[in-house]
C-alpha cells in the first residue's frame, strides 16, 4: 500500500494544480512530504526486511531501489520548497508584473515527479524504460517555463537528443526481454540476476550495449552529453536541481543495476572496462572544460558530467567493493542539488549568469555568497564533506587493487575539476560587487537552500544507523551479491 | 489461434520489411512536410503488417494486440494529436530543408542499411529457433539509423520528431520477432508512451514557432559554448 500511495499522491496533487493553480504550490509542497515520509517508511521496512512488493508484484523495493527513492523524494521536496518563492522571483524580475505560470508548472513538477518516482518501484524492465522516457516528456515544458527563444533551444536539444537515446535503449530492454523470459523468468531485476549465467552473452552484451549508449545520453556521458548544459543553464533552478540531482542518475542507476548480471555470465570477459572507460573520457572531458564555461549553472551542469564519469569509472574500479560508487551517487544528489538552489538565488540577486558580470557575491548576498563557495568546495570533493568521503573511497579502492594507471588518470582529472570549480567560483564571489542595492531574497528558497545544506555538511562525518545499513546493502546488490 | 504456414508467413514478413525500409529512407530524404507524415504512416502500417504476420506465424495472441496499439496509437492517434499540438505547420505543403544533399543522404543510408546488417548478425546467431528474427532484427536496427540519421540531418522540428517515431518503430520491429509476448502493463505504457511524446514534441514545436517565428529547430544556435 505504501508503494502503491508515493505513486498515487503525486498524481493527486497533479490534477490538484491543474484544476486549481492558486493554491497548486501549497498542495504540491503538502505532497511531497507525504511522499517524503513515505519513502522513509518503506525504506526503513526495505533495510530490515529485504525486499517489499506491492500491487501484484508489479511493483517492488530493494535496498538499491530504495536509495534511489529517497533521492527522489528528497530532492523532490526541496525543490518543491524552493519553487515557491523562486517563481515569484523569476516573473518579477523578467515579466512586468507577469505571475508565474502555476498551472503549467506545478501539474508538470508533480507528473515529472511521479515519473522518476516510478524508476525504482515499477518491476518490470519495460515499464522501467517507459518511466524513464517519461521523465524526460514531461520535463521538457520545465526547461523550457522561461518561455525565451534560448529555453526553447534548450528543451529541444534535451528533447531529442535524451529520446534518440530512449530509442537506442529500447531496443536494448527488449532485446534483453527475450533473453530472461526464455529462461522461464520474470523480467525484473532479480529475474535478470537470475537468467544471466545462463543467457548467451551475445544478447546480454548487445542489450548492455545499446544500454550504455542509449542510457549514456540521458546521463550526460560524452560524447551524448551536448544537451546537458544547454538544459541547466536555461531552466530554472529547482528543475535543474532534480534534472541533475536525480534525472541524470537515474539512467546511471540502469547502467549500475545490469552490471552484475554481466559480470555473473561467465561469456562476457571484463564488462568492468567498459564502465571504466566509458568514465574516464566523461571525467576527462568535463574536467578540460570546467575551465572554459561562461556560465554559472553551465558550470555546474560540468560538474555533474564530471560526477556522471566519476561513477561510471568507480563501478569500473570497484570490483565486487561498490561503497564508494554508492556513496558517490547519493552524495552527488543531494550536494548538487545545494549548487543549483545557490547558483538559483545568485541569479536572483545579480539578474545574470555570465561569470564575467558577476563580482562580490558574499559582499552583495552573504548567505548566497557563502552557500555558492561552500557548495563548490562540497562539489569538488573537498573534506568534511561527503563527496570527499565517496571519491577518497573510490581512489583507495583503485589504488589498493593495483590499478594504477587508470586511478591515477581518475585522479588527476577530479583534480583538475577541484581546480577548475573553485577558480570559477573564486571569481563569483569574492571581489567587489558592481553595484550596492540589495535584492530580496524570497524566504521560501533561503528556507529550501538551508535544509539542503544539512545532508551535505552531516553526511561527511556522521551516517544515520539505517541510512548506512542501506548503503551497504545497496552497494552489496550493486557488486554482484546476491 | 492456429500457426500459419511458416513459408508463406516468412515471405509475406520479407516483402513487408522491404517496405519497410522502404519507407523508413522515404523518411530520411522526402521533401515535403506533409510527404514526411504520409511515409511515417505508411511506416508504421508495415509494423502493424508485419505483426500480424507474425502473430499468424507464431501462433502468438500478444503480437495481435502489438498491431492494434500499433495502429491505434502511430497511424490514426500520432497524426490527429500532430494537427491539433502543432497546428498547421504540420499539415503546410512546404520543402523540408536538410544539412546534406538528397543523393549524399541516400548513400548515407545504403551505408546505415549494410551496418545494420553485419551489426544484427551476433544477434541473429544467438537466437536459433526464431525464424523471424532473420528478416525483422536487422531491418528493425537499420530503421533505427534511417530515425537517427533522420533527426541529425533534418532543420525542421516535425522532420526531426518523425526521426524519432521512426527509431521506435524500428525497435519495435526487430524485437517482435523475438519477444512475442511483452506483459500487458508494458503493452499499455507503451501505448500510451508514443502519442504523449508526440503530444509533448508536437506543442514544443508550436512553442518555438510562437516564440521565434520558425519551426526549423536546426537553426537555433543561440546556446553554443563561445571560446
Amino acid at each position: 500500500m505504501v508503494l502503491v500511495l508515493i505513486l498515487v499522491i503525486p498524481c493527486v496533487a497533479a490534477l490538484v494544480a491543474l484544476a486549481s493553480p492558486r493554491v497548486a504550490p501549497w498542495t504540491s509542497l503538502a505532497a511531497v512530504l507525504a511522499t517524503l515520509a513515505l519513502a522513509v517508511t518503506a525504506t526503513l521496512r526495505c533495510t530490515q526486511d529485504g525486499i517489499l512488493y506491492a500491487a501484484d508484484r508489479s511493483l517492488s523495493l530493494d535496498p538499491a531501489a530504495a536509495l534511489y527513492l529517497l533521492l527522489v523524494a528528497f530532492v523532490g521536496t526541496t525543490a518543491a520548497l524552493y519553487s515557491i518563492g523562486y517563481l515569484h522571483a523569476r516573473a518579477a524580475e523578467q515579466g512586468a508584473g507577469q505571475p508565474p505560470r502555476y498551472r503549467q508548472y506545478w501539474t508538470l513538477f508533480n507528473i515529472f515527479l511521479a515519473s522518476m518516482l516510478a524508476i525504482p518501484l515499477v518491476s518490470n524492465l519495460a515499464a522501467i524504460w517507459i518511466a524513464i522516457e517519461l521523465t524526460t516528456i514531461f520535463s521538457a515544458f520545465l526547461v523550457a517555463y522561461e518561455d525565451r527563444p534560448k529555453a526553447l533551444e534548450a528543451a529541444w536539444k534535451y528533447v531529442v537528443l535524451t529520446s534518440m537515446g530512449a530509442m537506442i535503449a529500447l531496443l536494448g530492454v527488449l532485446v534483453l526481454y527475450y533473453g530472461v523470459s526464455r529462461l522461464g523468468q520474470a523480467v525484473t531485476w532479480s529475474g535478470l540476476l537470475a537468467a544471466a549465467p545462463r543467457m548467451q552473452p551475445a544478447v546480454l552484451l548487445t542489450s548492455f550495449i545499446l544500454w550504455l549508449v542509449g542510457f549514456g545520453a540521458k546521463a550526460g556521458l560524452v560524447p551524448l552529453h551536448t544537451w546537458l548544459p544547454d538544459a541547466h543553464s536555461q531552466a530554472p533552478a529547482p528543475i535543474c536541481a532534480l534534472l541533475s540531482g536525480v534525472e541524470t542518475s537515474a539512467a546511471l542507476y540502469m547502467l549500475l543495476r545490469i552490471y552484475p548480471a554481466l559480470a555473473i555470465n561467465p561469456g562476457i570477459a571484463s564488462p568492468a572496462a567498459w564502465y571504466l572507460a566509458a568514465g574516464l573520457i566523461a571525467v576527462a572531458t568535463a574536467a578540460f572544460l570546467l575551465f572554459q564555461v561562461h556560465d554559472f549553472k553551465r558550470l555546474f551542469a560540468y560538474s555533474t558530467i564530471e560526477h556522471m564519469g566519476i561513477i561510471m569509472a568507480a563501478r569500473g574500479l570497484g570490483g565486487s567493493d561498490q561503497l564508494g560508487t554508492v556513496y558517490q551517487f547519493f552524495a552527488h544528489a543531494f550536494t548538487k542539488s545545494f549548487c543549483f538552489y545557490a547558483a538559483g538565488l545568485a541569479t536572483v540577486v545579480f539578474g545574470t549568469q555570465e561569470i564575467a558580470a558577476v563580482r562580490g557575491l558574499i559582499s552583495r548576498s552573504p548567505p548566497v555568497g557563502w552557500a555558492l563557495l561552500l557548495g563548490a568546495f562540497a562539489i569538488a570533493g573537498t573534506p568534511p564533506f561527503a563527496l570527499f568521503i565517496a571519491e577518497f573511497r573510490i581512489l583507495a579502492t583503485g589504488f589498493g587493487t593495483g590499478q594504477y594507471l587508470a586511478t591515477g588518470l581518475l585522479t588527476a582529472f577530479i583534480v583538475l575539476a577541484f581546480i577548475a570549480i573553485l577558480y570559477q567560483v573564486g571569481r563569483i564571489t569574492f571581489g567587489e560587487p558592481a553595484a550596492s542595492a540589495g535584492t530580496p531574497l524570497p524566504a521560501t528558497s533561503v528556507a529550501a537552500l538551508a535544509v539542503a545544506f544539512v545532508p551535505v555538511l552531516v553526511f561527511g562525518f556522521y551516517l544515520p544507523a539505517p541510512l548506512a545499513a542501506l548503503i551497504r546493502q545497496a552497494a552489496a546488490l550493486l557488486g554482484g551479491a546476491s | 489461434m492456429t500457426p500459419g504456414t511458416p513459408e508463406l508467413a516468412l515471405a509475406l514478413d520479407g516483402s513487408i520489411a522491404a517496405l519497410f525500409v522502404v519507407f523508413g529512407l522515404g523518411v530520411v530524404v522526402t521533401r515535403q512536410m506533409l510527404g514526411t507524415l504520409y511515409l511515417f504512416m505508411l511506416h508504421a502500417a508495415a509494423l502493424t503488417a508485419s505483426a500480424i504476420v507474425l502473430a499468424i506465424g507464431l501462433g502468438s495472441p500478444h503480437l495481435v494486440w502489438v498491431a492494434v496499439i500499433t495502429f491505434t496509437t502511430k497511424v490514426v492517434a500520432v497524426p490527429l494529436v500532430l494537427r491539433w499540438a502543432a497546428g498547421a505547420e504540420i499539415y503546410e505543403r512546404r520543402e523540408v530543408d536538410q544539412v546534406l544533399t538528397i543523393p549524399m543522404s541516400v548513400l548515407i543510408a545504403a551505408v546505415l542499411a549494410l551496418i545494420a546488417w553485419v551489426a544484427a548478425d551476433p544477434l541473429v546467431q544467438a537466437v536459433p529457433g526464431h525464424p523471424f528474427a532473420a528478416i525483422n532484427l536487422p531491418t528493425g536496427i537499420m530503421s533505427i539509423l534511417f530515425g537517427a540519421f533522420t533527426v541529425a540531418v533534418r532543420r525542421e522540428g516535425v522532420a526531426q520528431l518523425m526521426g524519432l517515431l521512426i527509431m521506435e518503430s524500428g525497435a519495435f520491429f526487430a524485437s517482435i520477432s523475438i519477444v512475442s509476448h511483452l506483459s500487458v502493463i508494458a503493452e499499455i505504457a507503451a501505448a500510451v508512451d508514443v502519442p504523449i511524446a508526440a503530444l509533448v514534441i508536437g506543442l514544443l514545436i508550436r512553442s518555438i514557432h510562437r516564440v521565434t517565428g520558425i519551426t526549423r529547430v536546426g537553426l537555433l544556435a543561440e546556446l553554443r559554448e563561445r571560446h
